[in-house]
């Protein structure tokens, strides 16, 4: 056996606090090992280039990289090797970076560690196997969780591209967001007259399947085989039959439901349809507020329903989908007004958040687009707009910026002004950040142009003299406490993730943050794709975002799908459980550990019952082979031989 | 939660100027079945002045006074005076968070604190530790007249991270306790607003201004009685309210009382024990409008949901 061992000195990363030299020097020290050295950066052309040479020059047949994480750089090094005809799998990736050089500062101390786990990677390397994949079909439709513009943009893109698309959505309607809101910045076009017509599209689109009002309950398989159950929630109205007319709405005698789509800004029916230009348009019934859930009586809807299509019986229904590829795009939730007490959040009724006032100043709001302040129907002269409420507040547990919130508050300044000429508002602000193509320009003209006050400082409290709210806070430019008299307060409340973030990204094995939003599987070089392959994210479940962002990344996550798919095989990782049947006693236990159901029975032609392994379907998590109790099933790369041989190492010393 | 024990700080002031909130408090302690027991030796918690000298100083001279309780058993103080809960809670805090100063301050003091003991303020034990209804229970007179503007001055909820008790910001405590003794209370804003505090030696007129924001939105608020739970705000807004009448050219004629004064009125302890003579602000006409209570408090049916339509 010959081994190559590579020292990379990742600039100073890991030179400047390891001896890299002295753990090549040791390294020779090791039978078996034919050759040691460093390299200034051993992932560059150059570097590569020595590795594979080396592999020819003398003769290696298993190589070791000592660098950063394998999660890092482990493609690249098995391509060089492969380049060099040694199969991957005679490589190992020993992380003397992110686990040595970035957590110590004692340099003598990493040394010692560096030259462990160097030498646990050589030893686990001569007992490597050559693996090789199998090839797989797959099922080239995809998934697109969320119909807001994100994913409408991923669905539309990918239908473009000859995929059939399934799209599901929470809501009744398609839209999301961006269909609640007014006028986009930084050009002030109407939100749902560039939305409208990309919903029709989807509407429309053959290749789109939507499911409205419809939750992802489970999700089973893996990359290229999904097998997708979506629950289509109970809407008490038959969809078949319901032609949208609106007639139920009108006539429906509870009238204080909660409007979800308005975010509570003013009561809507218990049966409705969320907006005039919903998609699909079609009734629902809200049973919480519904007298004949509430009280067992009524029935006015299903009297006057034209088409006979209230069906107060209906249940969930589960249906099941096939495909090959999951966009997410579930989007992001605010936080409640109520989360701000020294603003009287959820108290004075003129307190109100960004999006409630995008609906006032919406014409298919509940003011019909008239500006008129909640508590008493009054256009406000003095609108007061509080930025960073709730964002950039270690507090309340938020650090993060909300990203579009200094921008939307100067669109609705300006529109405050166009639509009531003798207003007055003023900005309370952290700093105004508008980093966008025509956003800083945007901001001065509201500034300049609009006559909006900014405010640098932050507002202390908010308390009623009268009809008015007395805005209290600090101008940290004058350095004086300031004190408006508002007619109408917005807050822009803090972008959160959705309630239920964590739970769907358990459901697709994906990773979130803190804060719940998904985690790419790159920052900067792979920011649509996850970490579990064949799962791509776009828009705000990734993170705070605004409208540009959000659609190019639904094109980005659209196009991964779609050059994921231009391939008809698709290559299986080795890296799975085997059953070696001559040492299976067939008692099965793995079948009943195994969360991904990839295992199962198998009769030998001599008649005995043994375990096997479906490979496409095993993840490689490994919960079987410490289940067995006798070793049949090993997990391939990480085999017992190969893991004993590095604890040889380790506590042997050499 | 009957005879649940305490030890019990007074603090400086509840021994002086703020004597009424110590009898009072004590009153309604014994009516609720609260056992107290203060330490024996207590000293001085250092209030503002030690923490602007010495950080040591100040986190030492609240450890001792924990230490003593920790030597009585009890895992609970209730330090009635803000100003001493909180320079209590934070040498706690201090001490718990970092080793370092544990050891330094374990060195200065006579016997080591281990912390064992977490400081309370009053009504953070009315508040969480007697169920709305017992004090309800107690209630024997009702004063109709009556409308408070519940005052819980800057200390007591704040900072959050060291008060870890209510909402910092608009707090409700005060509210909730004095509703379920039957005591109307108003929708006060500046609950948590300053009222100038110990400014009232350096530059009285700071404390002037301050305290008369906070009198005219008790006033605003239609309040008759402003209910405080510190000693240096009932000082401020009772003591200066003829200074404040002055400079401003108000006439506020606004009592102001301790809450535990109010729940030991409407308990039926005789005014002279709750110590409302002492009051600078004349207070008798709530002693005199007081009526017996006809019927139960707290034990209001709930409002019927209102029709939809």
């Amino acid at each position: 056996m010959r081994v190559g061992v590579f020292i990379c000195h990742c600039g100073n990363n890991i030179a400047g606090t390891v001896d890299v030299q002295k753990v090549a020097e040791e390294m020779r020290k090791i039978p078996g090992v034919a050759y040691s050295t460093t390299y200034v950066y051993t992932c560059s052309e150059p570097g590569q280039n020595e590795i594979i040479e080396a592999i020819k020059k003398y003769k290696l047949d298993r190589v070791v990289v000592a660098a950063c994480s394998p999660r890092m750089h482990e493609l690249t090094f098995r391509k060089a090797v492969e380049k060099a005809s040694l199969n991957r799998y005679f490589l190992e990736m020993a992380n003397i970076r992110e686990h040595i050089s970035w957590v110590g500062d004692d340099k003598e101390l990493n040394t010692q560690k560096a030259i462990d786990v160097v030498r646990m990677a050589v030893a686990k390397v001569m007992n490597n196997k050559p693996l090789f994949s199998s090839s797989f079909k797959l099922t080239k439709r995809v998934l697109v969780i969320g119909g807001g513009v994100a994913g409408m943009q991923a669905a539309l893109d990918c239908a473009d591209g000859g995929l059939d698309v399934v799209l599901v959505e929470k809501s009744p309607s398609i839209g999301g967001m961006m269909a609640r809101l007014d006028k986009t910045f930084p050009t002030i076009d109407c939100s749902i007259c560039i939305l409208g017509p990309k919903m029709v599209d989807v509407a429309q689109n053959e290749r789109i399947k939507l499911y409205a009002y419809s939750e992802i309950e489970d999700v089973k398989g893996y990359i290229g085989n999904y097998e997708v159950t979506i629950r289509k929630k109970a809407t008490y109205v038959d969809w078949n039959k319901c032609t949208g007319c609106g007639l139920c709405m009108e006539k429906c005698p509870s009238k204080n439901a909660y409007d979800y789509f308005n975010f509570g800004i003013a009561p809507t029916r218990a049966i409705n349809i969320p907006f005039p230009q919903a998609i699909p348009k079609k009734a629902k019934i809200d049973p919480n507020y519904c007298r004949y859930f509430l009280k067992g009586k009524c029935g006015v809807c299903a009297k006057i329903c034209p088409t006979k299509a209230i069906d107060y019986d209906m249940k969930d229904e589960l249906v099941k989908e096939d495909v090959g590829a999951i966009i997410v795009a579930t989007g992001y939730s605010l936080m409640g007004v109520e989360n701000f007490p020294e603003y009287g959040g959820g108290k004075y009724k003129d307190v109100i958040t960004g999006i409630q006032y995008e609906r006032i100043l919406n014409a298919s709001g509940p003011t019909g687009g008239h500006i008129k302040r909640p508590s008493d129907g009054k256009e406000p002269e003095t609108v007061v707009f509080i930025s960073c409420c709730g964002s950039r507040d270690k507090s309340v547990g938020i650090p993060y910026c909300s990203n579009f919130c200094c921008m939307y508050i100067a669109k609705q300044a300006i529109l405050t002004k166009d639509h009531l000429p003798k207003s007055q508002s003023y900005v309370f602000y952290m700093d105004i950040r508008a980093p966008g193509k025509g956003y800083d320009e945007f901001t001065r003209r509201a500034q300049e142009e609009y006559g909006v006050r900014y405010i640098r400082g932050r507002v202390s409290k908010i308390y009623p003299r009268g009809e008015k709210l007395i805005v209290r806070g600090a101008d940290t430019l004058l350095g004086i406490q300031v004190e408006v008299e508002a007619d109408l307060v917005v807050l822009a409340n803090a972008v959160i993730s959705n309630p239920d973030a964590a739970k769907l990204a358990e459901k697709l094995r994906i990773s979130y943050d803190t804060f719940g939003f998904y985690v790419e599987s790159h920052p900067k070089l792979r920011p649509v794709e996850t970490n579990t392959s064949g799962v791509f994210l776009a828009g705000a479940c990734q993170g705070p975002k605004d409208i540009p962002a959000s659609v190019s990344q639904g094109s980005a996550a659209a196009s991964k799908v779609l050059a994921l798919f231009s391939k008809d095989v698709l290559e299986s990782d080795p890296q799975v459980s085997y059953v070696n049947p001559n040492v299976c006693v067939g008692c099965m236990k793995c079948v009943k550990t195994c969360p991904f159901g990839a295992i199962k029975e198998e009769e030998l032609r001599d008649g005995r019952k043994v375990a096997k392994v479906i490979e496409t379907v095993c993840a490689g998590c490994g919960i079987c082979t410490s289940t067995c109790p006798c070793g049949a099933i090993q997990l391939q790369h990480f085999t017992d031989n190969q893991i004993l041989a590095e604890v040889y190492a380790f506590a042997s010393g050499k | 939660m009957n005879n649940r024990r305490y030890a019990y700080y007074s603090g400086c002031s509840l021994e002086s100027t703020a004597r009424e909130y110590n009898e009072s408090l004590k009153e309604v302690f014994r009516l609720l079945n609260i056992e107290i027991k203060e330490p024996e030796d207590w000293s001085c918690c250092g209030s503002s002045p030690a923490h602007t000298v010495d950080p040591l100083l100040a986190c030492a001279l609240g450890a001792r006074n924990l230490a003593l309780v920790e030597k009585m058993g009890l895992d609970v103080v209730i330090a009635p005076c803000p100003s001493c809960f909180t320079v209590l809670k934070r040498a706690h805090l201090k001490m718990k968070k970092d080793p370092e100063v544990r050891k330094k301050v374990n060195e200065v003091i006579d016997e080591p604190y281990n912390l064992k003991v977490s400081p309370k303020s009053a009504l953070q034990i009315l508040y969480e530790d007697v169920p709305p209804e017992k004090i309800s229970e107690m209630v024997v007179y009702e004063i109709p007249e009556l409308k408070v503007a519940p005052y819980y001055g800057c200390i007591v909820t704040r900072p959050p991270e060291v008060a870890e008790f209510d909402d910092a910001e608009n707090p409700i405590s005060m509210d909730r306790i004095l509703e379920s003794a039957g005591i109307e209370v108003c929708d006060f804003p500046f609950k948590t607003e300053c009222c100038g505090a110990a400014f009232g030696i350096a530059k009285k007129e700071i404390v002037n201004r301050l305290s008369y924001k906070v009198i005219q939105m008790a006033k605003d608020s239609g309040a008759n009685c402003i209910a405080v739970c510190c000693p240096l705000c009932q000082q401020n807004l009772d003591l200066r309210q003829g200074q404040i009448n002055r400079l401003m050219g108000t006439n506020f004629q606004i009592p102001v009382l301790y809450f535990s004064q109010l729940l030991g009125l409407v308990f039926g302890i005789s005014p002279k024990r709750l110590g409302i003579d002492k009051l600078v602000v004349d207070a008798s006409w709530i002693t005199r409008s007081m009526r017996k209570a006809e019927k139960k408090v707290g034990n209001k049916e709930k409002e019927p949901e209102a029709e939809e339509e």
